[in-house]
């Protein structure tokens, strides 16, 4: 059960900061792991704009989710430095390893796309449960996951 | 007691420096583990430095295995070892730039402001309270100063645009949603020497009237939140922030606010939008942000490196920073060296030196140890330029004459095994993903151009470019085309099916 009175104190506080909505999406993401589908409501009345609204910015926006990740999160870069450095033999590596496609979840795993971490100098890099790795190959992966997210 | 700097960078913890830090400080003997900035130097990282009578000696990249052999070698002393790069000052990559902008990085530790204060910080914030706004912006109109964020419009123009718009409330916003594949300058910045950033804005804010900033930071720069906040924090405590600026009468202060994820939020007008709490769709310009911006009022929107390089313009004066540079690009850039290079990190250097120079003397040459095949400058929008290429100067008119864009110094090196009509298929994929929907030649031409690519079909992606150029809303769909066409047009047997 999500837990409503706590999300209406998120929604309070940041429905008086000014174009706060993002921030207060953060803050509820941080609090209950996603945005429950619960709270849409709750925004909608606070920020005073339409269910719509609120739903336009979840969706349009690669950070929010409306279910929770995996038990096992892991982010890797996409973007050209890190393909420049086997990124795409990585990525299909990982995703074996995983069990599932870059872009999906399921309650164990979750495994998403990131343009960029800004670490272009030690590419490639990706983030096991938020934790960012560099010069990553398939092997140091089996390792690092097997260490922090137990495949 | 020994002094040892360890970077506190994203970087160098990715490549294990916290736990090089605790090692370190486990140490017995008498150490003070300072957690400094980065110098840039990030093939070397984590880079650890030893305080010596010899001045900071260093060793790099570091592991926590190899700390037992730089014990048992004395490095606590500065004595030699495999890992010695000897006094970092002297360390050619770092010695043969020109730091302006950067001057602190890596010397200080981030969150000290008295380190701030004994490097220069805050004389050209004292400098401008004595100052006019219109004498501030002549000074950085003299600079020759533009924007580094990848657009290079005069950024004493568009602060003189905002100063003369009447209106009860002002917003300078700073952009740093560092999206670019390649470019890490913002984040090293912002880890490394925040204080200049939150000088910079002040000034901006002193420049325009305004009295509100804000910092728009991309969601996967964790640490750069919490350095900023810190450092918001620590400068809001001793006057510098506030609503009396060192016991002036002016006002300024700063927020940091989170992006989502959303590539084309580093778009200035889609950026107003988040800011705003809503989706990040470009506006139609104009109005400019200068007289219809943030909520509506006039804004300054500037780069990470555009305000950074503010503090030493005033401080020692635009004509100063105006004599490094060439043509019409005055001062320095910070160049970023990534993908697949074998000594990358940031190398700040006046504007001039050529592609090839940049690549061979610092980054010296590929990590694979093959031949380089293509290098894309200024991110996912820039061009692919081959070897042929390299004597291009590093210069914002030339890049632009060549047909390629120098954007926010971003270099991303592409050896031999790089196909290159997967990378100019990934350009329309990206600009698919990241689109944000609002104009047809962006939302709908990206995904037909991948296809055509996939078919081979180049006349019409050709003539999709053309469209794509001509008729988006944004650079995001108008520069798209750019990284396609030069791809096509260095590497045609990539296409050939």
């Amino acid at each position: 059960m999500v837990d409503l009175n706590k999300a209406q104190e998120i929604v309070d506080h940041y429905s008086q900061v000014e174009g706060g909505l993002l921030e207060c999406l953060h803050g509820l993401q941080q609090a209950f792991g996603y945005v429950p589908k619960e709270t849409i409501d709750i925004m909608a009345d606070g920020f005073n704009i339409s269910r719509a609204e609120v739903h336009g910015v979840i969706s349009y926006y690669h950070d929010f989710r409306l279910k929770p990740y995996g038990r096992t999160v892991v982010r890797i870069c996409q973007a050209e430095a890190c393909q420049a450095m086997g990124s795409r033999a990585l990525s299909a590596h990982v995703a074996k390893k995983m069990g599932i496609d870059v872009g999906k979840s399921n309650e164990e795993y979750t495994l998403e796309a990131v343009y960029c971490f800004g670490n272009c100098a030690l590419s490639p890099n990706l983030e096991i449960n938020g934790k960012l790795h560099a010069r990553v190959d398939q092997d140091n992966f089996d390792e690092l996951i097997k260490k922090e997210g137990a495949v | 007691m020994i002094k040892v700097y360890i970077p506190r960078d994203t970087a160098a913890i990715s490549m294990g420096a916290d736990d090089v830090a605790k090692a370190i400080a486990s140490l017995p003997e008498d150490i003070h583990v300072i957690r400094n900035g980065t110098w840039g130097m990030t093939y070397l990282e984590p880079l650890v430095e030893v305080e010596t009578q010899k001045g900071r000696i260093a060793y790099g990249p570091v592991q926590v295995s190899d700390i037992p052999s730089l014990y048992k070698a004395g490095f606590l002393d500065g004595a030699d070892h495999e890992l010695c790069q000897g006094p970092t000052a002297e360390i050619d990559y770092l010695k043969n730039q020109e730091r302006l902008t950067f001057a602190r990085c890596g010397l200080v530790d981030p969150l000290s402001i008295d380190d701030y204060i004994k490097n220069g910080g805050f004389q050209g914030l004292k400098r401008a309270l004595k100052l006019s706004e219109k004498n501030i912006i002549d000074d950085v109109m003299t600079s020759g100063l533009r924007g580094r964020g990848g657009a290079a419009f005069p950024t004493g123009i568009k602060w003189n645009t905002v100063l003369e718009t009447e209106a009860d409330q002002k917003y300078i916003c700073c952009n740093a949603d560092e999206g670019d594949s390649g470019t890490f300058s913002d984040r090293i910045l912002m880890e490394s020497d925040p204080f200049c950033l939150i000088e910079g804005m002040i000034i901006a804010g002193l420049a325009v009237k305004a009295t509100k900033g804000y910092i728009y930071l991309r969601s996967e720069y964790p640490l750069c939140k919490v350095v900023l906040n810190d450092a918001i924090r620590t400068a809001k405590a001793q006057n510098y922030l506030g609503s009396s600026i060192c016991d002036s009468d002016k006002e300024f202060d700063i927020e940091v606010r989170i992006g989502a994820g959303s590539y084309v939020c580093g778009e200035e007008t889609a950026m107003l939008e988040s800011l705003e709490g809503k989706r990040g769709m470009v506006r139609a310009k104009p109005p400019l942000p200068a007289h219809v911006g943030l909520f509506g009022k006039p804004t300054v929107i500037n780069n990470v490196l555009s305000l950074a390089s503010i503090p030493i313009i005033l401080a020692k004066g635009g004509e100063y920073y105006k004599d490094f540079g060439i043509g019409r690009s005055r001062g320095t850039i910070a160049f970023q060296l990534a993908g697949n290079v074998k000594r990358g990190g940031l190398v700040e250097k006046a504007f001039g030196i050529t592609l090839g120079d940049m690549i061979d003397r610092y980054g010296g040459g590929t990590y694979s140890g093959k031949n380089i095949k293509a290098v894309q400058v200024g991110g996912p929008l820039g061009a692919y330029i081959p070897p042929e290429n390299f004597d291009l100067p590093l210069d914002y008119e030339a890049f632009s004459e060549a047909g390629a864009v120098l954007g926010h110094g971003g270099i991303v090196i592409f050896d031999e095994t790089a196909d290159m009509k997967e990378q100019a298929k990934f350009a329309f994929d990206f600009c698919a993903i990241e689109s944000c929907g609002k104009c047809t030649p962006c939302r709908i031409g990206s995904t037909r151009g991948s296809e055509q690519i996939e078919k081979g079909n180049l006349e019409l992606t050709e003539e999709l470019c053309d469209l794509m150029d001509t008729s988006s809303l944004c650079a995001m769909g108008g520069m798209t085309p750019i990284p396609v066409k030069s791809a096509m047009k260095h590497w045609p047997k990539d296409f050939e099916n």
